[in-house]
């Protein structure tokens, strides 16, 4: 049902750009690795707060409020180097599970993080300690799957 | 040079060697925890020296940042390093004459040189500039050297891939 888009992804200019040159797509590659660097360390110092490890003395609030800058920052350049290297080799992600797997993670990811996430996150003291815990394990094991589906996509 | 050379090509031959390099699962696992801990270290080491640069997470004290992300740094380090070991372990002679490697590395000595000369100099007196939202330019000049550093040995870590210069 999709193929006919990625197909389309595939032939568009900015695949055909990207593909065509020798340096191009090693650069954005080189890029989205900086942006997943950021975005880790944007989700792993709020995630490691809520889980008791870090920062105790501020509030998970304000370490939230502190990351948030970080977190959207490096997503939007995640998402847009990502349409880069995907447009580049859209019928070799078509055919690769590992890619759909990525896909999956992120999108449950994205919504995980900017609505039940996000909402705990302003409200923490309605929360007991335990249920804090959850939500960062659970915010930790759908981003990390999103990096190691992504890893694997080139070795599929 | 031709020390080294010898010392990857007996490292090349090791059973170990080949095994780690011929495995189906081995060697994609040892990638996605590098890739991984590349998260948990500079990830964290990033939030810092953003902090250092006086752009980001200004609410917090320098020295408290510091030594709460300090042990959380060193677990990623230890990954890293690990993996990373691992990963020139399995083929060493590819990785000897790549011109991306050996920036890689020198880059690496670079950001060593620079977070040890910030410890031991503008760091001693950080409780003049704990609190300052934006820090002294020393002080900022570090996170930014820092930042750039990373930068360039992530992108030169991933060009290590496509060897142009051969």
């Amino acid at each position: 049902m999709l193929l006919p888009f990625f197909q389309w992804c595939e032939t568009s200019s900015l695949g055909s750009a990207i593909r065509d040159s020798v340096w191009l797509f090693p650069v954005v590659e080189a890029v989205h690795l900086v942006a997943l660097a950021l975005i880790g360390g944007a989700v792993l110092m709020v995630d490691l707060r809520l889980l008791g490890c870090t920062l105790r003395r501020e509030s998970a609030t304000q370490v939230a409020r502190n990351a948030q800058p970080w977190l959207v920052g490096s997503l939007t350049v995640l998402l847009v180097s990502g349409v880069f290297l995907f447009s580049s080799e859209a019928l070799k992600c078509y055919y690769n599970p590992p890619f759909w797997a990525k896909m999956t993670a992120l999108f449950l990811a994205i919504v995980y993080t900017f609505t039940i996430r996000r909402r705990v996150l302003e409200n923490t003291d309605r929360f007991t300690q335990g249920r804090l815990q959850v939500v960062a394990a659970v915010s930790l094991i759908l981003w990390s799957s999103v990096g190691v589906a992504g890893r694997f996509i080139g070795f599929y | 040079m031709a020390l080294i050379f010898e010392f990857c090509q007996r490292i090349q031959e090791q059973p170990s060697s080949i095994a780690l390099r011929e495995s189906v699962y081995m060697y994609p696992l040892v990638e996605s925890v590098h890739v991984l801990s590349l998260c948990v270290f500079l990830g964290l080491v990033g939030m810092m020296d953003l902090r250092l640069a006086g752009i980001g997470n200004s609410d917090m004290p320098v020295s408290h940042l510091q030594r709460q992300l300090f042990p959380w740094q060193m677990v990623g380090l230890v990954l890293m390093v690990g993996s990373g070991v691992l990963l020139f372990y399995a083929e060493p002679l590819r990785f000897y004459g790549n011109v991306f490697f050996r920036a890689k590395f020198v880059m690496m000595g670079l950001a060593v040189i620079n977070a040890a000369v910030f410890h031991f100099g503008s760091y001693k007196n950080v409780a003049a500039w704990d609190f300052e939202r934006v820090p002294p330019r020393a002080v900022r000049f570090a996170g930014v050297c820092s930042l750039v550093l990373w930068v360039g040995i992530v992108f030169a870590g991933r060009l290590i891939a496509y060897n142009w210069f051969k």
